[in-house]
């Protein structure tokens, strides 16, 4: 029993760093959003072998069916930028794999280092002692009652925020361009910019002989 | 779990998790992809979270109830956070971090 519980974290835990590293890696920002929602899952898998049903519920509730999609809505709203032609990480990227590997190497050390956790095993038979999703609606009814109402009015905020910034007045609404006449702009832009070079060229050929 | 898998592991791959987000916020250009790596690093944060609850006292909600504070901040943020990268978008037509430098001086 104990080895397959071990067996099962093992691979849950391959999921969800294998599927982060695919977020950070993949260049088509729409793969790493379908990444980042397989992670998700991962979490919440590890929150129902953590026994804590509620949390493994909300996470799917919340991350996998609002904030995934709405990344998604993002990505699809910013669309000329999903292109896998152009470069996704920032050109010194290796400064941040050496932070986040140092980090990494930083936390291990306390991590393994021989501290002894006192961890409460629950009894076996009766009540097991793990505080069910009821005692948890109960404390928030009761010993939490203020952050409660304080996280509702931070996301009355947040919603009143993010409809005030991502606004727009219809007035001022810039016609969205379809994929031809966005096709043919490009195609425009890229002759500008040839012509331009050309005549770069051409500019410094012109001055010796002179 | 408690009593089959120790306590370090899980915290090592919330470790982990974290310094990839961490690596994914540092390193995309793409205002969405830093979106996506911050993300991961809430979620490492939850899981450890999650973890000491239950393996140093899980007879107590202290534990689940700030594992549920996160993910309300971690839905504020990314609403915010995705407003802000439509807005921008709308303006200066680019969600690349480098080419939005107007408060440099």
């Amino acid at each position: 029993m104990n080895l397959l519980i071990m067996i099962i974290f093992l691979l849950i835990s391959a999921l969800i760093l294998g599927s982060a590293l695919a977020v950070v890696m993949v260049k088509n920002l729409i793969h790493s959003a379908l990444w980042l929602i397989a992670t998700f899952f991962g979490v919440g898998a590890l929150y129902l072998l953590m026994e804590a049903e509620f949390i493994a519920v909300v996470q799917v509730l919340v991350y996998v069916g609002a904030i995934s999609i709405l990344i998604l809505f993002a990505i699809m709203l910013t669309r000329h930028v999903t292109g896998e032609n152009e470069r996704q990480l920032y050109q010194r990227w290796w400064v941040a794999l050496l932070v986040a590997a140092g980090l990494f190497g930083l936390l291990l050390v306390p991590t393994l280092r021989n501290y002894t956790w006192q961890t409460l095993v629950p009894q076996e038979g009766g009540s097991s002692g793990i505080a069910s999703a009821q005692e948890l609606g109960r404390a928030f009814m009761s010993e939490y009652l203020l952050p409660f109402e304080l996280a509702s009015v931070l996301l009355l905020v947040a919603l009143i925020g993010a409809i005030v910034i991502a606004f727009e007045e219809r007035s001022r609404r810039r016609r969205v361009l379809t994929l031809a006449e966005e096709v043919a702009l490009r195609q425009k832009q890229r002759e500008q910019a040839e012509a331009q070079a050309q005549t770069v060229e051409s500019a410094p050929s012109a001055t010796p002989e002179s | 779990m408690v009593d089959s898998v120790p306590l370090p592991w899980v915290l090592i791959v919330a470790a982990g998790l974290f310094c990839i987000g961490l690596f994914g916020a540092l390193s995309r250009r793409n205002l969405v992809g830093i979106l996506l790596g911050v993300e991961l690093m809430l979620n490492s944060v939850n899981i450890n979270l999650v973890a000491f609850w239950r393996y140093l006292e899980p007879n107590l909600v202290a534990g689940q109830v700030f594992a549920l504070f996160v993910i309300t901040v971690a839905a504020a943020e990314a609403a915010v956070g995705l407003a802000m990268i439509i807005a921008i978008y709308r303006t200066r037509l680019t969600v690349n971090a480098d080419e939005i430098d107007t408060l440099k001086g």
